[in-house]
């Protein structure tokens, strides 16, 4: 792992730093500000996790991916679709379940997907995303298109065995695979290690034929040049492994106070943290100034403002909608059970 | 083409060959297809016409296998995946039942997922509790995934052309025992439209509903009741989902008289939603309770004797249709 303080404060002259900063910035504000919905009563979600603490990992992995590139993600995953270019308002709103949001409402925050960010989808099943990443890298192949396709999931896949199948069809086949593990160090209230006797992750991709890493979360320019390089690799038929060691600030969900750990071990997490350490950082190195920073946080907070207003005017999708897209738009939609009732009762 | 001699198997590879002559983006992905050429060898010799890359042997690892069909299917490929045995569904029915069928509607209508998942099922080869079963319920209680189970050497051939067309993902269930059924056939007359049953026989005393190699009982079964005078209207389902309801309504509400014949378990199989649906709708033409002849419900065993008695066979279907029809029983 990459120790920050032993850096040379100077050392990058063209740094992307600032870059990286604003993406984290801008993820946590989402998140912060995704609560409010509930505290509102706009959230249709009951379910709703969040990424506060992990921003590293989707800022650092999505700077190395290029437009085309494609990925699927856990059910934490508002951070990664925000660092590959969604647009707040219209996650918001999916959030929200409402008509405007990238899925019209119908899959909220653990299905969202927009195939024109090359977001192959969300999933709520722990583990459930990853293996369409093969298929995406057998199609990449196929079409010689150079295209890398990245899996983001938690520590709590790796309990998963399709996992594994994954990541052995990839090494076998040299397919331009990533897996990302956002080791968070919970699955839901269970630590890593009363989870696995070996929690040194990347090793079980080792094993596999793939590259594999793990680098500390608190470090985003570590994320990033640990990614590039294996992105690089995964590019060239080279399928990586990255854990992500981090801390999940809060609860599994919205309503987990986590009383399953204690409070300075929260303490401790919360130190670890991603956005607080990079800014001190652009300070250190006088690549910001407070003064651009407060303007900054000013900005991404209108933005993030105006997501909620936004999401909060939009309507939510007709009832009509219910049957549309179970199948293709030019197949008949599946017959509603009233109209079913009405048939057998109206007879002679 | 004109008329030829062909076996299931045979319709069935030639689907597959056609379709990936004609779409270069066809691959087939699965256990055995390659170098094995299949365990029911329906892909013999594929690999060596379209190669390691469009016939992709995998490791033993069947949610992988349908997770990467998925993925294959949203990232602009025409994936078949091979289950050997439907009885391993439960292996993949994350990414079956959450996966592929849920996304097109989960994603609000952004992406489909055209993939065609090829397995088989069914008794006839003692091959015991977990190499037998008939698991189509699982299949058809999902929205979101067509079905498709062909009784016949031409409908192998041309549901499995069709399912290779269709914009959502299709489970085509072959069964073990029509393997090598042979039929003489002309491939290029036109089919039925996908999602359409065929009427097999018509007839004025009882309708059968019937699907996959049950057909082929039903069949047999119908021509010793015409002997004694009893005449079967048989309609082959063809795709359980599309399910073509219409024909079913139009001769039960001719005839008065419906029985479902499934090799499923039968309770809360495909032959109860069946008989739930005619009992429903309609009601005012029945003259006999809709008959269910189905699966026991039970495990299969390997015994040849225990196997064949857990599943409907030719008497038990003309018994139950002389004593719909007429009171008599078979001595």
């Amino acid at each position: 792992m990459t120790k920050p303080e032993g850096r040379h404060p100077a050392a990058r002259p063209n740094s992307a730093l600032p870059r990286h900063y604003r993406v984290m910035r801008r993820i946590r504000s989402f998140e912060e500000r995704v609560g409010e919905l509930f505290v509102r009563g706009q959230s249709a979600g009951s379910m709703l996790h969040l990424s506060i603490g992990e921003e590293s990992a989707a800022a650092g992995v999505c700077a190395a991916m290029e437009g085309g590139d494609t990925f699927t993600t856990h059910h934490r995953g508002h951070g990664i679709f925000l660092a590959r270019g969604a647009d707040p308002a219209r996650m918001m709103a999916e959030i929200g379940g409402k008509e405007a949001g990238y899925c019209h409402g119908k899959g909220g925050s653990m299905h969202i997907a927009d195939m024109g960010l090359g977001h192959l989808g969300a999933n709520a099943i722990v583990g459930g995303g990853i293996a369409a990443v093969v298929g995406a890298g057998l199609a990449a192949r196929h079409f010689g298109s150079g295209r890398i396709s990245a899996a983001f999931f938690g520590d709590g896949a790796t309990g998963q065995g399709i996992l594994y199948e994954s990541m052995n069809m990839a090494a076998l086949w040299r397919l331009p695979c990533l897996f990302v593990c956002i080791n968070n160090q919970y699955g839901m209230g269970t630590r890593i290690d009363q989870a696995t006797a070996n929690p040194r992750l990347h090793e079980r991709a080792l094993a596999f034929g793939l590259a594999g890493e793990t680098v500390d979360g608190l470090d985003v320019e570590a994320v990033a040049e640990a990614a590039a390089r294996l992105v690089a690799g995964a590019r060239r038929g080279q399928p990586a492994f990255l854990a992500v060691d981090c801390y999940r600030f809060y609860g599994h969900a919205r309503k987990d106070k986590s009383p399953y750990r204690d409070t300075a071990e929260e303490e401790a997490g919360r130190r670890k943290d991603p956005v607080a350490h990079a800014r001190a950082l652009l300070l250190q190195r006088g690549l910001a100034a407070e003064t651009d920073l407060a303007a900054l946080d000013s900005e991404i907070d209108a933005e993030m403002d105006a997501a909620i207003d936004f999401t909060i005017a939009q309507k939510e999708p007709p009832l009509s909608s219910m049957f549309r897209d179970v199948y293709a738009p030019e197949e008949p939609e599946p017959e509603p059970v009233r109209a079913r009732i009405d048939r057998v009762l109206a007879r002679d | 083409m004109a008329l030829q001699e062909l076996t299931y198997r045979d319709a069935l590879r030639q689907a597959l060959i056609n379709a990936m002559r004609e779409n270069p983006d066809v691959v087939i992905i699965g256990e055995e297809v390659g170098r094995y050429g299949g365990a029911y060898a329906v892909t013999k010799d594929l690999i060596k016409e379209f190669g390691a890359e469009r016939v992709i042997d995998t490791p033993i690892s069947e949610p992988a296998i349908v997770g990467a069909a998925v993925g294959a299917a949203m990232a602009g490929l025409r994936p078949v995946a091979e289950l050997m045995y439907v009885d391993f569904i439960g292996m993949t029915m994350d990414q079956l039942g959450n996966q592929a069928a849920k996304i097109r509607y989960m994603f609000g209508g952004q992406i489909g997922v055209p993939m065609v998942l090829r397995t088989q099922g069914g008794t006839g080869r003692s091959a015991g509790a977990q190499h037998s079963q008939s698991l189509e319920a699982y299949v058809m209680h999902t929205p979101g995934l067509r079905l498709a189970m062909p009784a016949t050497v031409a409908d192998a051939y041309h549901l499995l052309r069709q399912a290779l067309t269709r914009p959502d993902p299709v489970v085509f269930i072959e069964h073990k025992a029509l393997y090598t059924m042979k039929e003489t056939v002309d491939l290029d007359v036109p089919p039925l439209p996908w999602g359409r049953s065929a009427v097999r026989r018509t007839g004025k005393d009882l309708v059968i509903v019937t699907y996959s190699r049950q057909l082929h009982h039903v069949m047999d079964a119908a021509g010793k009741l015409a002997a004694e005078g009893i005449e079967a209207t048989v309609i082959d389902l063809r795709t359980l989902n599309p399910l073509d309801f219409e024909p079913i309504r139009e001769h039960v509400e001719r005839v008065g008289r419906a029985m479902v014949v499934s090799e499923g378990a039968m309770t809360a199989g495909v032959a109860a939603e069946l008989s739930a649906r005619i009992s429903e709708e309609c009601f005012d033409f029945l003259e006999d309770p809709v008959v269910r002849v189905a699966g026991e419900d039970i495990p299969i065993s390997v015994s040849p004797t225990l196997e064949a008695g857990s599943v409907p066979g030719v008497r038990l279907i003309a018994d139950t249709a002389r004593r719909m029809v007429s009171g008599r029983v078979a001595a």
